[in-house]
């Protein structure tokens, strides 16, 4: 992360707004971080918001929540024509916080893999 | 099961109709009704990487899917038929006259729409086309989510849909 630059994270709702919430109480990091969210906005003007906010901020990378999503989507249209631009997608906690402190982005990406996981209960028998 | 549902929607395949509707309504398949996006492989591919691999989504032009409906009501998968706009839901209702039910899942904000609901913007122009589709004896609802309930095109007209 170039630290003059910021990166955006781009969601539904409030996605965003709560992952940097989140991500400044644990570690004060989310003013390297733009919030985007998707509220209300057509697709064309999801583009429009994150084509500004790229060229304000000098964005790099663009983490979304969904795959599926149109804010992914319309992150990919931007690669279209900003071939250095990276799409992280799925995104979660774990791997923004990694990025955010110094990690190295595909590290980050498998630390948020890895932090995925389901704990069961144990039952006194 | 078959091809149910009827949604236009200005944002096409996106959580809402992948997770939202994909998931409960055990969704097999899409058929994606938008010319420019038929004839464009970028577009598609677009569209491709947002589908889970267990959906299938299909491409096709208005004058595809009329041509191919009736294989899309035959398959034993449930299935949803999207389009981005009215003006496609409209050519494609006059050519396929046994739609009976369209569904306003998304239209966001622009220039020149007003707010109708929380997520149905609209121009009198596309009011004036939503209206031609229930005058067809269409029925016309606004349901984003499988959970919300149908909202009557009066009602949203009304501007009385949920907020």
């Amino acid at each position: 992360m170039n630290e003059s630059s910021r990166d955006i994270v781009a969601g539904h709702g409030t996605f965003a707004a709560g992952i940097l919430s989140a991500l400044e109480q644990i570690a004060g990091r989310a003013d390297r971080f733009i919030a985007v969210s998707n509220a209300d906005l057509e697709p064309g003007a999801i583009e429009a918001l994150l084509r500004d906010t790229i060229a304000t901020h000098r964005s790099r990378v663009i983490f979304t929540d969904l795959s599926a999503g149109s804010c992914t989507i319309a992150a990919r249209r931007i690669q279209r024509d900003q071939p250095d631009l990276v799409v992280v997608t799925g995104v979660a906690l774990p791997t923004i916080l990694s990025y955010a402190c110094g990690g190295d982005l595909l590290k980050s990406v498998e630390r948020g893999r890895t932090a995925l996981t389901m704990v069961e209960g144990t039952r006194d028998s | 099961m078959t091809l149910e549902i009827f949604r236009i929607d200005d944002r096409l395949v996106h959580g809402q109709v992948v997770v939202g509707w994909g998931q409960p309504c055990s969704l097999g398949f899409l058929v994606l009704v938008d010319d420019e996006v038929a004839r464009s492989e970028w577009e598609k591919e677009l569209y491709r990487m947002g589908v889970p691999p267990e959906m299938e989504i299909v491409f096709e032009s208005v004058e595809g899917a009329v041509a191919r409906l009736a294989e899309y009501r035959a398959d034993a998968r449930a299935g949803m038929l999207l389009t981005g706009d009215i003006d496609t839901m409209t050519r494609l209702v006059a050519a396929a006259p046994d739609i009976h039910t369209v569904t306003v899942g998304g239209l966001h904000h622009k220039p020149g729409r007003v707010p109708r609901s929380r997520y149905v913007f609209l121009t009198p122009e596309e009011e004036a086309r939503l209206l031609e589709l229930a005058a067809r004896g269409v029925t016309v609802v606004a349901q984003d989510v499988p959970q919300a309930a149908a909202t009557p095109l009066a009602v949203m007209l009304r501007g009385e849909g949920p907020t």
